[in-house]
């Protein structure tokens, strides 16, 4: 299928959860989705037969800067062979994102990873731990405003 | 053959200072643990691989820090790890000595400016003895630091007190 039947597909089910889409362009055309509702898309593109989306290629974190965090997944289907990207915007005072875990296994970590980056709050994760800092570190570097620490467990950071 | 091939034959007696001999017998098996944190650890296994053998010099690697004389501190430090690293090292047995193998364990590497997460030069945790330059080291590079250390090594006293 291509991008355009994919959303058409999507917006026959969801058309109150999709809220923007770009499916003209070359690489990767996107459809952007409520994040209190990407749970329900992402568990229809798994299960549909029609786009039978079994691979989760990627989910990366994003700080779009001026307020807004973002969380993009690519996905992928096997059977088929098309590929369509999901985008989801939160605001940064209040990152709360529907976890895709119990859809893609793969998202468990992603998932992780993008709330050790930017602080991404997936909500019903079965493991939201740090994955890569220390647990006991403060803040979340890849935000835009990350201001690095003087010290960590009395080891001077910066050179 | 080696440099004592043939002299032993008779039984005779060598006369040496203890010194010496323990420094001897010390720079002879340095002992290395096993530290490799990044691309570093490559060069270092290549240079204990057959090509380079540091078995020639008694160095070899151990998966203890309780068997080994010198810590080979091969790639990034992060700051989970220095930890672990600073545990690891009071885990060692004196004499112990560090060599700080390439430029990220030096000094933070390319991660200086932006490596929130790098430990910038691992002599902020334990003491360097030897740092050897580069990213990665060659194999001759790292084996020209082993060696300063073995040097090192042979100017040192176990018996006599060191000044207070």
């Amino acid at each position: 299928m291509i991008a355009q039947e994919i959303y058409n597909a999507l917006q026959e089910r969801f058309a109150d959860a999709l809220l923007e889409a770009k499916l003209d362009g070359v690489l990767n055309p996107w459809i952007k989705v409520a994040p209190d509702r990407i749970k329900d898309v992402a568990q229809f593109l798994r299960d549909d037969e029609r786009l039978a989306f079994d691979s989760l290629m990627c989910l990366s974190g994003m700080d779009y800067t001026g307020g807004t965090l973002g969380v993009v997944y690519h996905l992928h289907s096997m059977q088929w062979n098309h590929k369509i990207t999901l985008k989801v915007d939160v605001p940064v005072d209040n990152p709360h994102v529907q976890s895709v875990a119990s859809v893609w296994r793969t998202a468990n970590w992603h998932e992780r990873e993008a709330y050790d980056m930017f602080g991404i709050i997936f909500d019903g994760h079965p493991d939201l731990r740090r994955i890569l800092m220390p647990y006991d570190w403060v803040g979340h570097p890849l935000r835009k405003d990350y201001q690095v620490p003087e010290f960590y467990n009395g080891m001077k950071v910066p050179y | 053959m080696g440099l004592l091939d043939q002299r032993f034959e008779n039984s005779n007696i060598i006369i040496t200072s203890l010194d010496n001999l323990l420094n001897w017998a010390r720079l002879s098996s340095m002992w290395g643990m096993q530290f490799g944190l990044a691309c570093c650890a490559i060069e270092m296994m290549a240079t204990g691989a057959s090509h380079y053998d540091t078995d020639r010099f008694g160095i070899f690697f151990r998966g203890t820090p309780r068997q080994s004389d010198v810590m080979i501190v091969a790639g990034t430090v992060t700051l989970k790890m220095a930890s672990r690293i600073k545990t690891l090292y009071d885990q060692m047995s004196e004499p112990r000595y560090v060599l700080s193998m390439g430029s990220c364990a030096n000094c933070g590497g390319p991660y200086w400016e932006h490596g929130y997460h790098v430990l910038k030069g691992v002599d902020r945790v334990i003491p360097v003895d030897v740092y050897v330059p580069g990213c990665p080291p060659r194999p001759e590079a790292l084996l020209e630091g082993l060696m300063k250390l073995q040097e090192k090594i042979r100017n040192e006293s176990l018996a006599k007190k060191k000044p207070a």
